[in-house]
């Protein structure tokens, strides 16, 4: 397998800004910015297709100055890309959170209700007020929906939380209560599939596998928004996070208030989730994978927020880019290829930490 | 262990014969049961019939409405019921023994999404029609995330793996499935109708001719497992112990492997994607059956097909004038169970 190398003792070097301290590490700064290329290079790549067909030299005059295509690429485009790569980002740091919190390289927010619990609200939602009870339509189903997909999703966050409680949170059991309680909102949200009509269905369908079709800037500003605040509080957290991973022993003979810590960070996950749920709906194991990636790319001990962050934007351009020709004309919804790629990982993780625990 | 406390002490006999009447009196208990819920389940519905007129219908029809509502709908359906409950329940004791795994449970570890990817891929890419067909690719789909969730499973050495990772594993499987089947159902607006009732788990208005095309596949698992149970016993030891003991390791899990793969593409066909039966039904049984796999694999069998049938009967009486499908029952009642088995103070150990 692979040849252990003996640990170097890397440059990093602390960034103090009064108090507060951060590690700069080099590494990771080289994957920031590889990571902005990449993710600029596919946004345009992704806003080249659609009814007009551009090259990639036209996107990137008709986003800096003004051309023909200004309005269809600045208007439609533009937060199409731009939200998928902002969802990608919050799911990402949310299950970057996550992993550390559950000490398991595993969970994510899925498990933890938020995705499943946004969906079956979303799913009511579509359904009772769908074409066969008189319908809601225009703003009310622009601004309701991811409004109450938010408050779906918390709501499941807050349900699996209070079940996972018992004198203490245990990370463990926390990922399977989410398992459980994900399993019964999966199965409303399939039953509230059978009751509306097949159109609604349909609708709710596409909502429900995670899609960036037809996103325009209102869902751009709540994720960009979210990520402006609650990064920066993410961040301010990371020793704490770094201090999760030892047993609760030894985070609370350092002195650390563990719960409390923990009820903090998770709740910032869990906003981000549902929020970036909220804008794209469920799209699948971005927020499982991207932090592994990143642990991976950057080799630390911990899943790097802010890399995880771009890997997260990266994947979910990269797979809605797919996932827009791979059945070209039809779109598959943007979920349903994450999904495709991103369980295969989760087993070869899984296989991997068990050969691991092996040797 | 049990023969030799017994050599050892006398009393042990009369504790010996105290478990034999103890299973007797529960087999006599669930037949009674299973009785009761079949009764029930033909009787109650959107039109309600007294069990004399049960009793009639299935005697002496005499061709009224009632009659015909019983004989031609509520007796195929309960019989589907009954043989999907017992197919999930065997599945799941033998899921759970051979995978060392408290949570182990057909619908959890995704063997049900296998069937169910294969069998909707088989009908929109092939055009395969007919039932007999579809559910040959049903068992091929099974059999594929099962082997996949054994692999995942009991890997882990000794003591099976944690519970934790099996069961994100089977997230995953599943979610992988789920996410494939629902592109091919996205694409096409007619299976996506189709798909949504199926998806949610039903057994209403299948038919009788399903109920045989299952059989032959329930039987066949039913013989294999039942074969199976001395052997897992043995493996129940541990691995070394029972190879030391001259047991055909790989034998036996392949027969329990193919047991369950039946058992649950049988199941999936019929009732479509139901979870949690072969979660709850060993966690149940287990106290009064007692580990022994002769005896706990045909109670969960028996437990499995009362608690399908009950399920199905509350699901007709709680939203009408509507129904609700079985699976969303049992999901109802699955998940507090299988939550109060994760925060159980000791951990449940198989």
């Amino acid at each position: 397998m692979n040849v252990k190398t003996t640990p170097r003792i890397t440059a990093d070097r602390p960034l103090r800004v009064r108090g507060a301290s951060w590690l700069v590490r080099p590494r990771g700064l080289l994957m920031a910015v590889t990571g902005t290329v990449a993710l600029l290079t596919l946004m345009a790549l992704n806003m080249r297709m659609g009814d007009i067909p551009m090259t990639l030299a036209e996107v990137v005059a008709a986003t800096i100055g003004d051309t023909a295509h200004s309005f269809v690429v600045m208007e439609l485009r533009l937060p199409r890309a731009l939200t998928g790569a902002l969802v990608g980002a919050a799911l990402a740091v949310s299950g970057a959170i996550t992993q550390a919190i559950a000490r398991n390289p595993l969970a994510s927010p899925d498990v933890l209700g938020v995705t499943q619990g946004a969906s079956v609200t979303v799913v009511a939602v579509i359904v009772f007020t769908g074409a066969t009870y008189g319908g809601a339509s225009g703003t009310l189903a622009l601004v309701g929906l991811p409004a109450i997909a938010l408050l779906g999703g918390f709501a499941g966050a807050v349900v699996v939380y209070a079940l996972a409680w018992r004198r203490g949170l245990s990370g463990h059991r926390l990922v399977l209560v989410g398992i459980g309680i994900s399993a019964v909102f999966t199965n409303l949200k399939y039953w509230l599939l059978t009751v509306g009509d097949v159109n609604d269905s349909s609708r709710a369908m596409v909502w429900i596998s995670g899609s960036l079709h037809a996103r325009g800037w209102e869902h751009v500003w709540p994720v960009l928004s979210a990520l402006a605040v609650l990064v920066p509080a993410a961040l301010l957290g990371t020793r704490t996070l770094n201090a999760l991973r030892f047993g609760d022993d030894t985070v609370t003979g350092l002195g650390m208030r563990m719960n409390r810590a923990r009820g903090v960070l998770l709740l910032i996950a869990v906003l981000l989730a549902a929020v970036a749920t909220a804008s794209a709906g469920p799209v699948a194991f971005v927020a499982l994978a991207a932090p592994q990636i990143a642990l991976r790319l950057v080799r630390t001990a911990q899943p790097p927020l802010i890399v995880s962050a771009f890997v997260g934007a990266v994947l979910t351009v990269a797979a809605d880019l797919l996932a827009r020709s791979l059945f070209s004309p039809t779109e598959l919804p943007v979920g349903v290829v994450t999904a495709v790629l991103g369980a295969p990982y989760l087993i070869y993780l899984l296989i991997r930490i068990r050969r691991e625990r092996r040797t | 262990m049990s023969t030799a406390a017994a050599v050892a002490h006398p009393p042990a006999k009369e504790r010996l014969r105290a478990i034999r009447r103890r299973r007797t009196l529960t087999l006599g208990a669930l037949l009674a049961a299973l009785v009761t819920a079949v009764v029930l389940s033909i009787a109650v519905g959107a039109n309600p019939v007294g069990p004399a007129g049960v009793w009639q219908a299935l005697t002496a029809p005499t061709g009224s409405e009632s009659d015909i509502v019983i004989r031609s709908l509520r007796v195929p359906r309960t019989a589907l019921g009954v043989v999907a409950g017992i197919a999930l329940g065997v599945a799941g004791a033998l899921m759970q023994g051979h995978t060392r795994n408290p949570l182990a449970d057909p619908g959890l570890l995704g063997v049900t999404q296998g069937a169910a990817f294969a069998m909707v891929a088989s009908i929109l890419l092939l055009n395969v029609t007919g039932m007999s067909t579809t559910i040959l690719f049903g068992l091929a789909g099974a059999l594929l995330a099962s082997v996949g969730a054994f692999a995942l499973g009991t890997a882990g050495g000794r003591g099976g793996s944690s519970p934790v990772t099996l069961a994100l594993a089977g997230t995953a499987v599943s979610a992988f499935l789920y996410a494939l089947t629902s592109a091919l159902v996205l694409l096409d607006e007619q299976a996506m109708n189709v798909f949504r009732f199926w998806q949610a788990g039903s057994i209403e208005g299948r038919g009788e001719a399903v109920v045989w095309q299952v059989l032959p596949f329930v039987a066949a698992g039913l013989v294999l497992a039942f074969a199976n149970a001395p052997g897992l016993n043995t493996l129940s030891l541990g691995e070394d112990v029972a190879r030391s003991l001259g047991q055909n390791i790989a034998l036996t899990r392949a027969v329990g492997i193919a047991a369950i793969t039946l058992l649950t593409a049988a199941a999936v066909a019929a009732a479509g994607a139901v979870a949690f039966v072969g979660l709850m039904v060993p966690h149940m049984i287990r106290p009064l059956a007692g580990p022994d796999n002769r005896w706990l694999l045909p109670y969960s069998g028996l437990l499995g097909a009362i608690m399908m049938l009950v399920a199905d009967v509350v699901g007709r009486v709680v939203a009408l004038p509507g129904e609700l499908e079985v699976g969303v029952v049992l999901a109802l009642l699955g998940a507090p169970f299988f939550v109060a088995l994760v925060r159980r103070r000791k951990p449940v150990r198989l």
